[in-house]
């Protein structure tokens, strides 16, 4: 005797075994493609297992919210891994000290220019008030970038999304624009990708460079306090 | 493997009861990180026990953003309709904070002579 398929969805869809499962095996497919492109920007392992996913979900009508019950497992282990961030920062602590002047200057700029440039440009296309106070704290990690667009009035889930893309983003140029560029200062690289594209970028620097990895994580750390000061203040000019 | 987690989880804690008693604006993962480092700095064992649990996760980070990203199919009106200005405002900003960032670094490291020992 066979069961009904449709029993069968039925109950994976009620667990969170289905979801969670799929949110591995979307990654490791994502991270076999990055491999296989042997390590090419665009083979972002997030953006290849979002796109996955997303169109999963949308294939089978699946409402977020049901899909996050068995994603949550691994969304948890966002707080604990940016705990472990501490290592390699304690690892690069005595070249930390000795670039404070260069880290603080890499700071100031990249956060001031990653929130007024998306905000001039964002209004040069005649965006409104409620989407730009979202976008304005798009370079930080998720949580204090909800934080900031919620007391601007923005929206916490277009935040969510605006941070996610600005970090996939980020990740994927970083190597190519640096190399262009000519910057070849591990500590510059990743400072400027942590304060630019938070904590996607700065697990693309540590997949590149320890250094920049160290860099990146101090890079993402200090601007999360730097932009809840300035994204109010710049938003204002534009307001 | 357990006692390390538990470190690390406790650290987390701490750093969330922090950030919510005090209203900070770090979220308290990121406190739990800067308390984590202090008491690497006062244990130097400390680091080393931890590595191999730590090392684990951050040899995956990118997988735990994977679930916030795709709550973008719950957006997908609003991105359809500002899709386009929304992603030139990503992209260009992105691109241009890297430069900054990247180049105000490597200047000012040049002007104060803290250049790297490579």
């Amino acid at each position: 005797m066979s069961a009904d398929p449709a029993l069968i969805w039925a109950y994976l869809t009620q667990g969170p075994l289905l979801w969670l499962t799929a949110t591995l095996a979307a990654y490791a497919l994502g991270t076999t493609v990055f491999r296989l492109s042997r390590g090419q920007s665009w083979a972002n392992p997030v953006l290849i297992a979002v796109v996955l996913l997303g169109l999963l979900l949308t294939a089978t009508g699946t409402p977020y919210a049901t899909y996050f019950e068995g994603a949550q497992f691994v969304h948890f282990l966002l707080g604990p891994a940016t705990v472990c961030l501490a290592l390699p920062m304690h690892d690069n602590l005595p070249r930390m000290r000795a670039a404070a002047l260069p880290i603080l200057a890499g700071l100031a700029a990249g956060s001031l220019v990653a929130v007024a440039s998306a905000l001039a440009i964002a209004r040069a296309f005649g965006l409104g008030g409620e989407v730009m106070a979202s976008l304005a704290p798009k370079s930080t990690t998720a949580p204090v970038a909800i934080g900031i667009a919620e007391r601007l009035g923005g929206q916490p889930t277009l935040t969510a999304v605006l941070v996610l893309t600005t970090g996939i983003f980020g990740a994927m140029v970083v190597t190519p624009l640096f190399n262009a560029l000519g910057f070849r200062d591990w500590r510059a690289r990743g400072l400027a990708v942590g304060t630019a594209a938070h904590g996607i970028g700065t697990a693309r620097a540590l997949q590149v460079n320890p250094t920049a990895g160290a860099f990146a994580g101090i890079g993402m750390g200090l601007n999360a306090v730097l932009t809840a000061i300035l994204a109010p203040l710049i938003l204002r000019l534009f307001g | 493997m357990v006692p390390a987690l538990v470190t690390i989880l406790t650290f987390q804690l701490i750093g969330e009861v922090i950030s919510r008693g005090l209203n900070l604006p770090l979220p308290g993962p990121v406190v739990g990180l800067v308390l984590l480092l202090g008491a690497m700095r006062l244990r130097p064992g400390l680091a080393g026990w931890l590595r191999p649990v730590g090392q684990g996760m951050l040899a995956h980070l990118s997988l735990f953003f994977v679930p916030a990203g795709v709550g973008i199919v719950a957006h997908l009106p609003l991105l359809r309709e500002h899709g386009l200005a929304l992603l030139a405002a990503i992209g260009g900003s992105t691109v241009l904070a890297l430069v900054a960032g990247a180049g105000a670094f490597t200047l000012v490291a040049r002007w104060t002579g803290q250049e790297d020992e490579r």
